[in-house]
């Protein structure tokens, strides 16, 4: 193999496994450590600047970064290091946060950018551009920002004080925001004085399923999410005591604890796939069953059952799941009788659809497969140049982290854009790699790795929440609990950095590592060379460190997959080869923080 | 050093045989300078030692006094061990095995322990044939008194103090060899390859097994004009020989190597290397170590092996069951055997 190229920023950032996954890139590692030391208020600001709703994300986020936590690796059965949930902590204990925030020209910069949406992505869009000076409009047909976040959302897992108080630091930053206007026409948009456009709209459009029964019953059959919509506005308050959610995602999950809350004591799921296919969340359908909701796999919706007028039962059909050798999967069924449950309300979360009906079709904004905007990847602008789109609305359904990634990336096109360069020439991330060594025996971080299982969150005694649709269920971490479970973190930023030059080739960090991750080998291709490792080397999803050639000709190969970072090979290094230095990776922005560094390196 | 070790190990690392991981045969952190070859040493203890299956309970660390002698608190936490006095840890050993002969025995010392103070102590141990595996960790210099020259260095060879060394050196497989050791060896704490299967055989051997392991230490005699350095090792090494140990139980093909059958069931496969002698010959294997030393050469493998020797409990006809489990009266026979005895002396 090669020898690897370090100083490409790309290869410590995919070390760090939960921020490489994170769609926003937050340096979770970094966050976490301030957790551990108490320090709340520069958690927070860490994971502000990054993923702008820490608050809500503490609580409601998809957690990529949880999968890819490679503490979650490094023995069987290990899990992952909470770290959502050590999110919501900083969010819970923080101190004063708005003095550390961008500060608000006074004198705009003459540029208006239109943000149609009031959801995370427009908001993300807003929080970047306000501090540059621009003004931005906001279009909203709910009567308070945070788009699904508000109305998908139910507030027993997001209290509407968390959501408030983090849309709110960015409406005071002086976004001219409209609500309770529905834009009904992008012409008209475009004929306002606006330089830029931003639709974050989401996708809107719940499924509906077209089988016998449906139109008769249309009284009994609610679209999941704008059923939640009316609960969280205030125009629902009770449903029927029988109540069937169809859908196996997370809307179904909000949909079907929300109904135990309105009313409903016989509350069930059933999913037309098999379990392992559901697209819920695995901790969401975990609190879902702990609350008396059971669920049915493999059973698809075939007529809403009639009498009098009303539904009182669904139809299904038994199946199972045949998946062909490419893994695609095929619903046959099972020949076995039919399933009919009693009901009085039904709740399809079945998935949602993009829609633009009020883009016209004939202003230059080119629409694509699934009536989705045809847009470039990269910059997310549309076929009109100054028409840009992001979260749900760009590339159909995802999650709010998603849509934030998308407004930073916005956000810097349309500030390119409104100054006329070019929009392929982007800012690059922030790197900085700084020694951590602060004696022989001596780091400037824990790299004595805690070997505590995962700490799981306390929740509220079920009696109340089930009879309280706005009580929290989730209590969080205490400082005691958050110090513990930031303590099981790897450091993984702290980096493992091998300098050549000085290796005497003696063995020490191979002999010492614990997870014998170090070889001293002949070079080989890769799949050689991972064949002959002190350890089993199969996860190809980590990559291999290799060193240029040493003075035996061999080389050092390091497998990046279950490095503790506990710094030992640093530490039996007799000619400081090997250093641990922290890699701080600040995803690209438009320039709203001008600070380039962290209140952690500040401390340090 | 920050004193810790995780508690995490490889997710893919399994037991051996015996149920054991390699975690178990672990010792605790090594206190060693950063770089010492010792270090690397006791991980092929380690490794070995997990891989052959050995019961760990089963297993007697002995040493002396020295950075070497120290390292039996690295490998092998739950074996027995004795760190002895500078230089007598073969008395100590025989006094061991006499006692059980059911333990395995493995004694660590340096190149004072062994070729200085304890010199007298070594050369006796290879004339009884004790069954024990004895490594040298030969670091050419007194490590822990801040690196005086030690009796192994060699006439020229520099340690970091700067002054050359103007005495004859001391050849522990030289020695070895002319004592009449049954099994000599010699490596690299760099080359695990080598090291590991070396150890192996080493431990089977059914007498006195010495293995003397080129060690430097980083701290006072690693650089360029020392003979015991990394690099200097490294490039002068040859190998006599390339070993595999081949356990009882694993069947191998015939592949034109030498076959050395252990008394256990267990066969030393020596594959030779051009040019080299036949390591069950020892005039030639004496004859190839000098030959070595005149070409400036650091003359590695297995050197000589003869496993026909009567080891110590078969020359003194001694019991084969170890003395706790014998009971009073075979251990005390009483004034009437004494008599015989003293009889048979007269």
């Amino acid at each position: 193999m090669e020898p690897t190229v370090t100083e490409d920023p790309e290869y410590f950032h995919k070390v760090v496994n939960c921020q490489y996954a994170c769609p926003a890139h937050t340096p979770v590692p970094a966050y976490i450590r301030l957790i551990a030391a108490g320090r709340h208020t520069e958690a927070y600001m860490i994971n502000w600047e990054a993923n702008v709703f820490p608050g809500v994300l503490g609580r409601t986020c998809d957690r990529p970064c949880e999968p890819a936590c490679r503490r979650g690796r490094i023995e069987k059965d290990e899990e992952p290091v909470a770290v959502c949930r050590l999110k919501r902590v900083c969010a819970d204990l923080k101190g004063d946060v708005k003095s550390l925030m961008p500060e608000i020209p006074k004198k705009k910069n003459g540029r208006r950018v239109a943000l149609i949406g009031g959801g995370p992505a427009s908001l993300t869009v807003a929080r970047d551009l306000m501090p540059l000076g621009y003004t931005c409009i906001l279009f909203d047909n709910q009567k308070r920002g945070g788009g699904m976040m508000r109305s998908q959302i139910p507030s027993f897992r997001l209290p509407e004080k968390v959501l408030d108080e983090e849309v709110g630091y960015i409406t005071d930053m002086g976004v001219d925001a409209h609500f309770n206007q529905d834009v009904t026409s992008m012409k008209e948009m475009l004929a306002r004085d606006f330089d830029a456009v931003f639709v974050g709209t989401g996708a809107p459009r719940g499924r509906d399923l077209d089988i016998p029964g449906r139109q008769e019953a249309d009284k009994q059959i609610h679209i999941g999410i704008d059923w939640l919509a009316s609960v969280a506005f205030g125009h629902i308050a009770s449903i029927g005591k029988r109540v069937i959610v169809l859908g196996g995602g997370n809307t179904a999950m909000d949909c079907c604890r929300t109904a135990r809350r309105l009313g409903g004591e016989d509350v069930r799921v059933v999913v037309r796939s098999p379990f392992k296919d559901m697209k819920a969340s695995p901790w969401e359908r975990e609190d879902a069953e702990a609350e008396d909701i059971p669920m049915f796999e493999n059973h698809v919706p075939k007529e809403f059952k009639m009498k009098d007028g009303k539904v009182v039962a669904v139809m299904f059909e038994k199946v199972r799941a045949v998946y062909d050798d490419k893994g695609k999967r095929t619903l046959v069924p099972a020949g076995e009788a039919p399933v009919v449950m009693e009901c009085d309300d039904v709740l399809m979360a079945i998935g949602q659809d993009n829609a633009f009906p009020w883009i016209e079709r004939d202003i230059g904004i080119d629409f694509g497969k699934w009536d989705l905007p045809v847009l470039d990847k990269k910059t997310f602008q549309s076929t009109l140049p100054k028409v840009f789109f992001g979260g749900d609305a760009a590339f159909g359904p995802a999650n709010i982290i998603t849509a934030v990634a998308h407004g930073h990336q916005a956000a810097i096109s349309i500030d390119i854009f409104c100054r006329g360069k070019n929009l392929s020439d982007r800012p690059h991330p922030a790197v900085t790699l700084v020694s951590q060594k602060m004696n022989v025996h001596e780091w400037s971080y824990s790299n004595d790795v805690s070997g505590a299982d995962r700490f799981a969150v306390p929740h509220a005694d079920r009696k109340k929440t089930l009879k309280d649709m706005k009580m929290e269920v989730e209590l969080g971490f205490d400082v005691k609990a958050a110090c513990a479970e930031a303590s099981r973190c790897l450091n993984c930023d702290v980096q493992t950095v091998f300098e050549s030059g000085r290796c005497i080739e003696c063995d020490a960090c191979a002999d010492v590592c614990p997870m014998s991750a170090i070889t001293f080998a002949e070079n080989g291709a890769e799949d050689d060379l991972r064949g002959r490792l002190n350890a089993v080397s199969d996860n190809r999803g980590q990559t291999l460190f290799v060193s240029p050639a040493l003075p035996t000709g061999r080389v050092l190969v390091k497998d990046e997959d279950v490095c503790l970072h506990c710094g030992l090979c640093a530490e039996r290094c007799p000619t400081e080869a090997w250093d641990m230095k922290k890699f701080l990776y600040t995803a690209p922005k438009t320039a709203c923080f001008k600070k380039t560094e962290t209140p952690e390196n500040e401390a340090a | 050093m920050s004193y810790i070790i995780p508690r995490f190990r490889h997710p893919c690392t399994v037991p051996n045989d015996i149920g054991y991981t390699r975690q178990d045969y672990e010792g605790a952190l090594s206190t060693l300078c950063a770089g010492c070859g010792h270090d690397s040493i006791s991980a092929a203890l380690v490794q070995a030692c997990y891989e052959m299956s050995v019961a760990p309970h089963l297993v007697a660390k002995l040493s002396g006094i020295g950075c070497s002698s120290k390292t039996p608190a690295y490998f092998l936490r739950q074996s027995h061990g004795f760190n002895s006095v500078h230089g007598r840890m073969p008395s100590v050993a025989t006094g061991a095995y006499l006692a059980n002969r059911d333990l395995t025995y493995l004694g660590v010392s340096g190149d004072g322990d062994t070729a200085s103070i304890g010199l007298g102590q070594f050369a006796h141990v290879m004339r009884r044939n004790l069954n024990m595996l004895y490594i040298i960790e030969n670091n050419g210099c007194y490590g822990l008194t801040k690196g005086q020259d030690s009796a192994t260095a060699d006439v020229g060879s520099k340690t970091k103090h700067g002054q050359a060394n103007v005495f004859s050196p001391i050849d522990p497989a030289g020695l070895a060899l002319n004592i009449g050791a049954t099994f000599v060896a010699r490596s690299f704490s760099g080359d695990k390859a080598q090291l590991v299967p070396l150890i192996k055989a080493g431990l089977h051997h059914p007498g006195f097994a010495l293995i003397d392991v080129i060690s430097p230490c980083v701290t006072f005699n690693n650089i360029p004009a020392s003979t015991k350095s990394y690099t200097y090792t490294r490039e002068h090494m040859t190998a006599a020989d390339v070993v595999d140990f081949v356990p009882a139980a694993a069947k191998y093909g015939a592949d034109g190597a030498i076959d050395v059958k252990m008394p256990d069931g267990a066969t030393v496969k020596l594959r030779r290397l051009p040019d080299h002698h036949d390591p069950r010959n020892r005039a030639a294997a004496a004859a190839a170590v000098l030959a070595a030393q005149e070409r400036g050469e650091v003359l590695t493998g297995l050197i000589y092996i003869d496993t026909g020797r009567p080891d110590l409990h078969a020359m003194l006809e001694t019991t084969e069951t170890p003395l706790r489990a014998l009971d009073e009266k075979a251990l005390c026979p009483g004034a009437r055997a004494l008599d015989a005895v003293n009889r048979n002396a007269r």
